[in-house]
């Protein structure tokens, strides 16, 4: 039994719901799927999704119960935490804009990497295109890019899942699973089976 | 090498990967990250640095305020494409802009100078009394307002990636809204009623001069195929959380906040009170940073001379 949380703060929460219950499914292994807000729903989770949605939004919405130094205590118990687009960009070290530059916004500065929001432009330039990910098998799997950040430096113990042409779009870092792209607005389960095998110990 | 297919999709390379912009998951999916947020109308660049640093979701973008709108009366256009350009320059959160209803040609402006979602909206004068825009044929997504099931499906069918209720723009008022997601959760939940009786669901349709299959699709899903927020009146926390209650995925905020005397910390508690909605105590937490005394002056439904929401092709 596998206890899953997924920031309800704000953005595509519902959709990571769902296709986390499919994801159980596909593996047959019991579990629930909860909507967390506070302090005390995130505490004892055995994983934690960070939505797509406004990174700054999230930054200023968790400062209210400090819902940011949760997930960091979270993360120092090596709990599994999965982050996309916003998520991504919560989870950074170092993140800036690529129109506006430098951003002075709070981030979790879990995962040792930069990240350049907005990275291919605005909504007009957003895109769906298939991506070889070698630990999802050999399928492709549709990446759908929403004003999407990427990744553009890497530190230690960041290990590469994915990349369009050359750039960096999906990492893990030990107990991190990232991504630049929406997996959640697919029916392919493949990454939330991945963090969940990653809370099974399995990988 | 840009290719255009067809319904606004574009087909070009980066390397060697083919990607494909302006699909129906591109533009609904955007829509999605908005959920659970405040979009707040704004005028000029401050006001637009004040919404991001407030937490909210994105901006839209107008010439004058809704209740501005009404009280200068009449011809209201899209707001000035430089000011337009300037916002897009220094926020990093999504921008949306206006257009009068019907008007391709704005639309297509909005859609060069790099908008992120466009308004084809009630609050400026329509300049198609007949048709609203056909939205499929841009990359770009649009947000539409409705009173009811029947419009906001007609709009859903005409390419709109998100509706939002018309309530009554620039009152203060939430009444309209109230009644707009009423109407439309009621006829939402008789159609999902009679779902396996097709002779009531084609019947149903036609009444809402919809088609079939999509009466069928939101009779399926229990709820719009697309996302659906509040607008039109929202002026406090409270009122922001009772939306969302109502099932609403988000708020419009127009005038509430910057027609009020404390616009920094009302936007900033909007936010608070939209993600943390289901929880009274801190919606009034959100509701005791703001001042009665401070909030925009109401207007009531029954004295207005001007009824925004009744603008808009009635097909």
């Amino acid at each position: 039994m596998v206890t899953i949380g997924v920031l309800g703060l704000q953005g595509d929460l519902e959709e990571h719901v769902d296709i986390t219950e499919n994801a159980l499914e596909k593996l047959s292994l019991k579990g629930e799927v909860l909507v967390v807000k506070k302090p005390e729903e995130i505490e004892g989770l055995d994983g934690l999704i960070i939505t797509g949605g406004e990174s700054t939004v999230f930054g200023k919405v968790s400062s209210r119960l400090n819902v940011f130094s949760t997930i960091k205590q979270l993360s120092s118990k090596k709990v599994p935490l999965f982050g996309t687009c916003a998520g991504l960009i919560v989870f950074a070290r170092n993140v800036y804009d690529r129109v506006v530059g430098e951003i002075n916004q709070p981030t979790l500065g879990l995962l040792n990497v930069t990240v350049s929001r907005n990275y291919f432009g605005r909504q007009r330039e957003s895109f769906e295109t298939d991506l070889l990910v070698p630990i999802l098998g050999d399928k492709p799997f549709k990446g759908v890019f929403i004003r999407a950040p990427a990744i553009e430096e890497i530190g230690e113990n960041v290990e590469i899942l994915a990349r369009l042409e050359d750039i960096v779009v999906a990492v893990r870092q030990e107990n991190i699973l990232a991504t630049a792209f929406h997996p959640e607005l697919t029916d392919d389960t493949r990454f939330h089976e991945y963090f969940l095998k990653i809370i099974l110990q399995e990988t | 090498m840009e290719k255009i297919i067809n319904y606004g999709r574009v087909q070009t390379f980066l390397g060697k990967s083919q990607l494909t912009r302006g699909t129906v998951r591109v533009k609904r999916g955007f829509a999605k990250m908005c959920k659970h947020g405040v979009i707040m109308d704004v005028t000029s660049v401050e006001q637009a640095q004040i919404a991001e640093d407030a937490g909210a979701t994105a901006i839209m973008v107008l010439d004058k305020l809704p209740a501005d709108v009404r009280r200068a009366g009449g011809v209201a256009r899209t707001a000035s494409a430089t000011i337009i350009e300037d916002i897009l320059d220094n926020v990093t959160i999504p921008v949306m802009a206006k257009c009068r209803i019907g008007h391709t040609y704005e639309a297509k402006v909005l859609e060069v100078l790099g908008v992120d979602m466009i308004d084809e909206s009630e609050v400026l004068t329509p300049a198609d009394e007949e048709r609203h825009i056909w939205k499929w044929d841009f990359t770009t997504p649009f947000v539409n307002g409705a009173r009811d099931l029947g419009e906001a499906l007609r709009r859903t069918e005409e390419g709109a990636a998100m509706i939002r209720t018309k309530g009554e723009p620039g009152t203060g008022n939430v009444a309209e809204a109230v009644r707009h997601i009423k109407k439309l959760n009621n006829q939402t939940r008789w159609l999902t009623s009679i779902i396996d009786e097709d002779q009531e669901l084609i019947k149903t349709a036609r009444k809402l001069k919809v088609s079939y299959d999509i009466a069928k699709e939101t009779a399926k899903l229990g709820r719009l195929p697309v996302v659906n927020f509040a607008a039109g009146g929202i002026a406090t926390p409270s009122d922001a959380a009772f939306l969302m209650s109502l099932g609403c995925d988000g708020v419009f905020v127009g005038s509430g906040i910057y027609k009020s005397s404390d616009p920094e910390i009302r936007a900033n508690a909007m936010v608070l009170a939209v993600s943390y909605w289901e929880d009274p105590e801190i919606v009034a937490e959100a509701q005791k940073m703001v001042l009665e005394t401070k909030a925009m002056p109401g207007l009531d439904i029954h004295d207005l001379e001007l009824k925004m929401q009744e603008r808009g092709s009635k097909i």
